[in-house]
């Protein structure tokens, strides 16, 4: 069975020109400070200044993970449509095909397989802006079909997740990804191969209760709201106020259910390291001073169109000359 | 049960009619008048429309059912299924959940861990099992309990009856959604057979993290869901009044959840539902435990762990 399908390798951007868009600034949800979106775009989406780690696509979260930004897409399964012909305000099938409109993804869940500072690792990211990263059969396939990946390769598994928590809409199938997910996990740790999970902005519900917290190593970002019920749920059974900065990064951190918090400038160093020693792999510098592979020459022709995200709506095209 | 107050839930208004006439009649035969034959008559009416009302009930109307507080909860499966029961308490990291009761004891004879929610029966019993949703606690309690039983190797019973677990300030500090994922974890990882059996309630992780069995047997009238069907009513419709339609739409009940294959059977309840007979509906529970544990006994630990592993694998992937 063939899994990995098209090689992702970098663009050149300027051949397929992005539409310029009307708004080139944008405000920090922190601070209020309007801010060049190109800048923010080069800085692995930190607003300068702030500090503040904005959401991040799939496409933008495996650039900043592999080496050389390439990678190879894994195929994901096809999985039943709408198995509860779910009707709410709205047909769920009409919600799935305008998430899919809306970001050019399938589902929520994306999987590559490629080279962190030179040695083979899956990564599977989940995209909030799909449906909330919700997740459903598809993304519990994707997660099952990564790990099983890993354990084939015999490589570490390296999550990033990003979930409001269940798909409601497929309803108790949605509640059982939790268990099949955590088999997936136990597949990997039978391969004694690490299984890395990254916590980003917001992970919370159902994700958070099942392979989101199963991770060897738990890396969360910087004022990333992670937690199992909602604040408003909360504070409607309990009738109080919620404590300054009650489920962020730092306060899980706090309360000993991370291992660390780690700025997305240092992220793929931090996973990187964390990945060797893990493996017993030999140390950085040991890799380095072997003759370094060739780096893939940049194809012209993009091997695949990402239409914008709402996140990267005002993304202006890369001026490149 | 007998000795409680008999309570109706709205939709059973026609045979609350007929018994409380049958309680008048029977006054009137007390003092000499002879109506037998009415008071039958009238019993046997009473007896169909309550056969034919359960027979028909909408999801939101199994969801009151399942609710019933009158409805036996896991302190009654245990004390009429487990001899010589005897409670464990704590998760030896922060302290005693009342809300997720555990133990162990002997079934049929043989020894068993019992895990389960209990909501409680009276004002008093419900404060002290927190309605039967667990903190963190709790749910560390049961892989406690579930990783001693492995060890002996004693079969698991987990019985799910919650809302949910509970969502509060120091169940999030504590780490709610990690001891869940553990729990579902150490489910996934019992080289002994478990059996859950939703009696009541499924309410969404809280549920998953004790139910994640080896076979999972179902309630009749019980109900199992990702979210409940209030909660769905006012984040998907955003109108708190939609929970009926949410109860629908959302395929809660025993025999949705066969159809897609994630529970493996149903137990039938007695005419009325569980509550209004609650020593049969134990007794036949009894009987489906046993025949399920009976069905893994000859399993070694590793086709054990394989099969449970492939049974939710397998779920949703042959969905028609």
């Amino acid at each position: 069975m063939n899994w990995l399908t098209n090689v992702v390798r970098p663009k050149i951007r300027n051949i397929l020109r992005r539409d310029t868009p009307e708004n080139l600034w944008i405000k920090c949800p922190d601070t209020g400070q309007l801010v060049f979106y190109k800048d923010v775009e080069q800085n692995q989406f930190v607003i300068p200044g702030s500090n503040y780690h904005m959401r991040m696509g799939a496409t933008a979260r495996l650039k900043s993970l592999f080496d050389h930004e390439t990678w190879f897409d894994v195929a994901l399964p096809e999985v039943t449509a709408d198995p509860l012909k779910f009707r709410d305000e709205r047909r769920y099938v009409d919600r799935i095909k305008d998430a899919r409109t809306k970001t050019g993804a399938h589902d929520a869940i994306r999987v590559g397989y490629g080279k962190l500072e030179g040695a083979g690792v899956v990564a599977a990211v989940q995209d909030f802006d799909f449906m909330g990263g919700s997740l459903g059969m598809a993304a519990g396939e994707a997660i099952v079909r990564g790990l099983e990946l890993a354990v084939e390769k015999q490589s570490p598994f390296i999550m990033f997740a990003a979930s409001g928590g269940a798909r409601m809409q497929e309803g108790i199938l949605s509640l059982m990804q939790m268990p099949r997910t955590t088999v997936g996990v136990q597949m990997l740790r039978e391969a004694k191969q690490p299984y890395i999970v990254v916590l980003t902005n917001p992970t919370t519900g159902g994700v958070t209760a099942s392979y989101a917290m199963l991770g060897d190593v738990q890396i969360a970002e910087p004022g990333a709201l992670i937690g199992f019920a909602g604040a408003r749920v909360i504070e409607q059974t309990i009738r109080e106020k919620l404590p300054e900065g009650f489920q962020r990064a730092e306060y899980l951190k706090d309360h000993g259910m991370i291992d660390m918090v780690v700025h997305r400038h240092d992220l793929r160093a931090t996973l990187a390291r964390l990945c060797r020693i893990l493996t017993k792999a030999p140390a950085a510098e040991i890799i380095a001073a072997a003759p370094a592979e060739p780096a893939p020459e940049p194809v012209v022709e993009p091997v695949e169109v990402i239409p914008p995200t709402p996140e990267t709506v005002v993304a202006p095209a890369a001026p490149q000359a | 049960m007998s000795d409680h107050i008999r309570s109706y839930l709205d939709f059973e208004k026609p045979v609350a009619e007929l018994d409380s006439k049958i309680d008048e009649l029977r006054a009137l035969a007390a003092s000499g008048s002879d109506i037998g034959e009415e008071i039958s008559r009238i019993e046997e009416k009473a007896g169909q429309a309550l056969h034919d009302l359960y027979a028909t009930l909408t999801p939101w109307q199994k969801t009151q059912v399942a609710r019933h507080p009158q409805r036996p909860h896991c302190l009654d499966y245990i004390e009429g299924l487990i001899a010589e029961f005897t409670p464990l308490a704590g998760d030896r990291k922060f302290g005693e959940d009342e809300a997720l009761v555990g133990g162990f004891g002997r079934f049929r004879g043989e020894s068993i861990c019992v895990i389960g929610q209990e909501k409680g029966a009276s004002t008093e019993s419900r404060l002290k099992h927190n309605f039967g949703m667990a903190r963190p606690e709790g749910y560390r309690k049961a892989v406690r309990l579930m990783e001693l039983a492995d060890r002996f190797g004693i079969p698991v019973l987990s019985l799910v009856d919650t809302a949910g677990a509970y969502p509060g300030i120091g169940a999030e500090e504590r780490g709610q959604a990690e001891a869940i994922a553990r729990s579902t974890d150490a489910c996934l990882s019992l080289g002994v057979p478990n059996v859950a059996v939703i009696i009541g309630e499924g309410g969404s992780g809280g549920a998953i993290a004790i139910a994640t069995a080896s076979r999972v047997l179902m309630l009749e009238h019980a109900i199992y869901s990702v979210i409940s069907p209030e909660a769905a009513s006012s984040i998907l419709w955003r109108d708190a009044a939609k929970a009926q339609e949410a109860a629908t739409s959302m395929k809660i009940t025993a025999q949705d959840l066969a159809r897609f294959g994630v529970i493996d059977s149903i137990l039938k309840e007695p005419v009325g539902g569980a509550h209004r007979d609650p020593s049969a509906m134990i007794a036949a529970t009894g009987e489906a435990v046993a025949q399920a544990i009976g069905e893994l006994s000859g399993l070694d630990a590793d086709a054990i762990r394989k099969q449970r592993r492939q049974k939710f694998l397998d779920i949703g992937r042959k969905l028609a």
